[in-house]
């Protein structure tokens, strides 16, 4: 068991530095002592140290089910680590109401879309739909924002064109398809798009989906990233912070990519 | 608290409890004649008596072995502790080293007699019980200013072996939602004849019960406590050769509950019986005062024996554990009797057996903080099943009312829990007990349906079991394996050479005390 204290992170088991990790995995093997040996050097390619295999049983013709307990031997150090990470104080729906009716005095005009070639609405609606995610209800159920879901498969000409015309005060753009890194260069390209066309600094733009972090955003040339598990309250209160702010905007940088 | 109920036959109940009651009046009996090298260790540490020799021997060991061996245990510690201070020692402690260490040993013969040296302890028997009231009182102030868990409890195991890091655990574990933490032991602490000193870091499969190591969790706990506003309970082993020493010390360092009980020792121990039933006796007196909560250890039947067959030894059981902690003074509100879901999984309408058992053994004990203990035997590898099972004995546990519940660690059959199955079993359990809070209350069990019926049988073999047990005496239905299948001898087991047979005069002011209430 790694218990040298060297300053890495490792995973937490019952002990500090005992690196306990759980693998679960399927082989197309049937079980056998042969499958078995084979789940443990599997788990030490891993890097597993002293792999248990806690189960090995047959889930389909010919093929084994394992659960690997083994200390891993990798560390992390923390502090080595750069992150762009959104820091917003998360608001009550009650406080987000109140903060737009005083110190906003209007609705913020929200536009959202899943754009390209995505058709998955789920993350754009979860997060605009009244009835929201996880028991947090959309931004559509607030009376501060004037919400418009363009759906899905939304080009990136239609969505400038449409948010231009809403006087939208921040776009939401969702991309759930990842294949290829199209998400990225559709999302690149609308935030160029609207540089070009001369309004970036009078709207804030949001990218969402699950291979979405707050980082990969700010390259692409959006103000903010919400990965998975983002909740509509998350981002009601990112866009009261970015946009009810007692203080002055500052003016927003030129993107450069 | 309204509930749903299968039919009991008040006259079967009634007749397993006078059973129960001749069969403990025979043990108290036994007991009442009979000391141990325990419960003289037990009141000299009381008395305030503490400390090792340079070789890392208690010295309340020393004192007692050295009269043991010159065969005075008999008169009692507390002689020899009261002519000490007749003879000059200014208080308890020094009177202890003087019996443990001084050239000549007191032969306890002439003057002062007993009556002397008994009154000799009169104000240390008086701060002796004022110690474990300040204790007791604590407590009660404590649990009044903050909120306590709402039944069933959630009740976790830490045991990394190092007591720093239980404690690290008992707070995670306590700030993901657990009501009750309790530190296992290391592997046969249960065997040794004495109580390790100091805190501890290195323990097999657990960690040591120590004096010091019950401040170091106790502080870890009171201070999750004060920062999440709940009262969180603290659980040890006052269990094989130790069990009355270790209740003492868990009276005064303000522990919640104590796994206690001598069936538990001998069947799966090898403890005397003899032995640890009279230790039994006296921690149960201090346990009493203390106002602790025992948790009885029936539930390990069925991890031997089957748990569909042998469920009845388990409500005999704890008609008999019932009828000796009331003999040694503890309220109902202080037996914590267990028993547990056991029954293989994979048997037709194995969940009906399992509530009907929960059901009866709440209905029987309505007052008593019924411990329910989770899943074990029939657990694997397979961690997302086993992780289902533990959700099913949260649901059992709900509906039918128990108290202190176990919770079920996936990983049971793997390894001691990690601190992120405690949080997993933690916040499963969160969500059944939430989800179900009042479906107990929704229920009645039809009067001629599989619950009810096997309700019906488990009582009507319990009665018979308990007639058994009578006509043959604990000590011989034991000797046959009618517990558990696990077969131990009047005279076998270890301890047995601590027993000792009280004299005429036996002296032992603070237990006569606990006995007076």
């Amino acid at each position: 068991m790694p218990t040298s204290p060297d300053g890495l992170l490792r995973a937490y088991g019952d002990r500090a530095d005992d690196g306990m990790v759980q693998m679960a995995f399927v082989l197309a093997l049937p079980p056998s002592a042969r499958a078995r040996e084979a789940a443990k050097r599997f788990a030490e390619l891993h890097g597993l140290g002293e792999p248990i295999v806690a189960t090995m049983e047959a889930c389909a013709d010919g093929y084994s089910f394992f659960v690997v307990y083994g200390h891993s031997k990798h560390g992390i150090d923390p502090n080595a680590i750069d992150v762009a990470e959104l820091r917003t104080e998360v608001l009550t729906h009650d406080a987000v109401e109140q903060r737009i009716r005083a110190r906003l005095k209007r609705r913020i005009v929200v536009v959202g879309a899943c754009t390209g070639s995505d058709a998955h609405t789920v993350g754009i609606d979860a997060i605009l739909n009244f009835k929201g995610y996880a028991g947090d209800k959309g931004l559509e159920s607030y009376k501060g924002f004037d919400v418009h879901n363009l759906g899905a498969q939304v080009e990136n000409e239609h969505l400038a064109e449409r948010a231009r015309a809403l006087g939208a005060d921040a776009i939401l753009v969702s991309q759930v398809i990842t294949q290829r890194n199209c998400h990225r260069e559709n999302a690149h390209a609308f935030a160029r798009l609207v540089e070009r066309q001369g309004w970036r600094s009078q709207v804030s733009l949001l990218l969402g989906g699950p291979r979405v972090d707050h980082a990969l955003a700010l390259e692409l040339g959006f103000d903010a990233g919400f990965g998975p598990g983002t909740k509509p309250s998350d981002v009601a209160s990112y866009l009261v912070e970015r946009l009810c702010s007692d203080e002055v905007p500052h003016p927003i940088p030129p993107v450069s990519l | 608290m309204i509930m749903g109920t299968v039919p009991l036959d008040a006259r079967q109940v009634d007749r397993c409890r006078a059973l129960a009651s001749e069969i403990a009046d025979d043990v108290q009996r036994y007991v009442d004649n009979h000391t141990t090298v325990g419960v003289e260790r037990a009141i000299l540490r009381a008395y305030g008596a503490s400390g090792i020799t340079e070789g890392g021997i208690p010295i309340v060991n020393v004192a007692v072995d050295r009269y043991a061996k010159a065969g005075l245990l008999g008169h009692g510690m507390a002689y020899f502790l009261g002519r000490a201070i007749l003879g000059g020692a200014r208080n308890p402690q020094e009177a202890t080293e003087r019996l443990a260490f001084s050239p000549e040993i007191d032969p306890g013969e002439g003057a002062p007699a007993a009556r002397s040296a008994s009154d000799a302890l009169v104000p240390a028997t008086e701060s002796a019980l004022a110690r474990i009231d300040a204790a007791r009182d604590e407590r009660g102030s404590r649990q009044e200013r903050l909120v306590a868990g709402v039944p069933p409890l959630k009740y976790v195991i830490v045991a990394t072996g190092n007591i720093y890091d239980d404690a690290v655990q008992a707070k995670a574990a306590a700030s993901a939602g657990a009501d009750v933490v309790a530190v296992i032991r290391a592997t046969a602490q249960s065997l040794l004849d004495y109580v390790p000193e100091g805190a501890t870091t290195e323990g097999f499969g657990g960690t040591f019960a120590t004096q010091e190591n019950f401040k170091i969790i106790r502080r870890a706990l009171d201070e999750v406590g004060e920062h999440t506003g709940r009262y969180v309970m603290q659980t040890n082993y006052s269990s094989g050769l130790c069990m009355a020493e270790i209740a003492w010390m868990a009276s005064v360092e303000r522990l919640d509950m104590l796994l206690n009980d001598a069936m538990y020792g001998i069947l799966f121990r090898d403890i005397n019986m003899c032995r640890t039933l009279i230790d039994q006796y006296v921690s149960r007196k201090f346990i009493a005062r203390s106002g602790i909560v025992i948790n009885t250890g029936e539930d390990n039947y069925l991890t031997t024996a089957n748990a569909v067959d042998k469920a009845h030894t388990v409500l005999a059981s704890q008609f008999i554990n019932e009828a000796l902690a009331l003999r040694a003074g503890l309220r109902e509100e202080q037996m914590g009797l267990g028993h547990a879901y056991e029954i293989d999984p994979w048997l037709e309408d194995s969940f009906l057996l399992e509530i009907a058992q929960a059901q009866l053994t709440r209905q029987i004990f309505d007052r008593h903080p019924i411990k329910w203990m989770p899943p074990t035997k029939h657990k694997t590898g397979d961690i997302f099943l086993s992780h289902v099972h533990d959700a099913m004995f949260d649901l059992a546990g709900v509906a039918t009312h128990q108290t202190i519940e176990l919770l079920g660690m996936f990983s049971e059959a793997i390894h001691n829990p990690l601190l992120m199955d405690r949080y997993l079993a933690l916040k499963k359990t969160r969500y059944v007990h939430g989800a179900c809070r009042h479906l107990g209350e929704e229920i009645e069990f039809k009067k001629d349906g599989i619950i009810a019926r096997r309700a019906i049988l488990v009582l009507d073999e319990a009665v018979e079991l308990l007639a058994e047990v009578k006509r043959e005496t604990i000590w011989e239905s034991i000797g046959r394996g009618a517990f558990a299948d696990v077969k131990r001898t009047r005279t076998g087991g270890k301890g047995f050479a601590g027993v000792v047979q009280r004299n005429a005069a036996y002296v032992n002011p603070l237990l006569s005390a606990l006995e007076e209430g």
